[in-house]
C-alpha cells in the first residue's frame, strides 16, 4: 500500500520536488562528508603513527 | 557507579567506543531506510501543505538533535569543568562539528519547507533567529577552542562559553510560545500529538536514525581526539602500532 501510483509521480512530490529532495539530499550529503572526512582523518593518524613507528624501529614507513 | 570511573579513562573508553560504533552505523542504516519508507512511501499526504510537508522527516529530527547534543555538549563541557576530567572535554569538542551540522540541516530544510508554505526562505523570528544563534554558538565553540594552543585552557575557555550558551536552548524549544512566530508550534508536547499516527511514527524512526548517526559521529570523532591528545602515552603508540 502506498500514496504514489508512479515513479515520477514519486520524484515530482506533488511539484514539491525540488524543496523536498533538496532537503534530503543535503541531509544525505552532510552526513555522507562528514563520515568520509572521520574516515580520512582516521586514516591519516594510522599513517602518522605506522611512519613513525617505522622511523622508530629504523625500518622506514610504509609508503 | 565504579563502571562509570572505570570507563572515564580514555584508555579504557577508547575500545568500548571502537566496539560501539560499528552497531550503530548499522542502526542508523537500518533505521534511516525504514524511517524514509515510513515517511515518503506510506505516509498519507497532508491535506493543507500537500507533498511539501514530507520535509518534515528530516527537518523535525535534525532540529531535534540541533538542541539534543548542545546540551550534551554543554553537559560534558560542564563536567570536564568541574571534575578537571579530560575524557568530558573530548567528548564536548568531539559533539561540536556534529551538532553544527544538524542545526545547518535544521535552517537549510527549514529554508526549503518554509519557502513552499510561507513564501519565504527566511524570516527573522523567534524559532529561526535563535536555531541561527545556535549554529553560532557552536562555530564559536570550535573556533575559541582551535585558537587557543594549551588545550586545557582551550578546554576551559570553550567550556564555559558551551554552558553559557545553554540558556539559549529553551528559547528554542519555547520561542514558538513565548512569542508569535510564524514557524508552527510543537507537533509533540506534554498535552498530546497533533499529527496522524503514520506521520509521527516515520517521524519517531527517522528521529531514531539521526541519534545513531550522531552519536557513531560522536565517538568516532572522539577516538581521534583520544588518539591525538594523548599521544604521548604508552598505550595511545602501542594502540597505533598494531592496528
Amino acid at each position: 500500500m502506498s500514496s504514489w501510483t508512479s515513479l515520477s509521480e514519486f520524484a515530482a512530490m506533488g511539484g514539491y520536488g525540488l524543496f523536498v529532495w533538496g532537503s534530503l539530499g543535503m541531509c544525505a550529503a552532510c552526513m555522507a562528508l562528514e563520515l568520509l572526512w572521520l574516515r580520512g582523518r582516521r586514516q591519516a593518524l594510522l599513517n602518522e603513527a605506522q611512519l613513525q613507528a617505522g622511523l622508530h624501529a629504523g625500518m622506514g614507513g610504509q609508503s | 557507579m565504579n563502571s562509570i570511573f572505570y570507563f572515564a579513562a580514555p584508555q579504557r573508553f577508547y575500545p568500548l567506543a571502537g566496539r560501539l560504533i560499528p552497531g550503530l552505523w548499522l542502526a542508523a542504516a537500518l533505521l534511516g531506510v525504514f524511517g524514509l519508507y515510513l515517511g515518503l512511501v506510506r505516509a498519507p499526504v497532508d491535506a493543507q501543505q500537500g507533498q511539501a510537508y514530507r520535509i518534515i522527516f528530516v527537518h523535525v529530527p535534525a532540529a531535534w538533535m540541533s538542541m539534543l547534543i548542545y546540551l550534551a555538549m554543554a553537559g560534558w563541557a560542564g563536567v570536564g569543568l568541574v571534575f578537571n576530567s579530560r575524557l568530558a572535554s573530548m567528548m564536548a569538542c568531539a559533539l561540536a562539528p556534529t551538532g553544527a551540522i544538524m542545526t545547518f540541516l535544521a535552517l537549510w530544510t527549514g529554508a526549503l519547507w518554509g519557502k513552499p508554505t510561507w513564501g519565504t526562505w527566511w524570516v527573522w523570528d523567534a524559532r529561526l533567529t535563535s536555531e541561527l544563534v545556535l549554529l553560532f554558538l557552536y562555530v564559536g565553540f570550535m573556533a575559541l577552542h582551535g585558537a587557543i594552543e594549551d588545550v586545557r585552557r582551550a578546554d576551559r575557555a570553550a567550556g564555559l562559553l558551551a554552558l553559557v550558551g545553554v540558556v539559549n536552548v529553551p528559547i528554542i524549544y519555547f520561542s514558538v510560545k513565548w512569542w508569535n512566530t510564524l514557524h508552527q508550534g510543537a507537533s509533540i508536547s506534554p498535552s498530546g500529538v497533533s499529527m496522524a499516527t503514520p506521520m509521527l511514527v516515520g517521524m519517531l524512526v527517522m528521529t531514531l536514525a539521526f541519534w545513531a548517526y550522531c552519536i557513531a559521529a560522536a565517538l568516532m570523532r572522539v577516538r581521534f581526539i583520544i588518539l591525538a591528545r594523548e599521544q604521548h602515552t604508552g598505550w595511545v603508540q602501542k594502540t597505533l602500532e598494531a592496528p
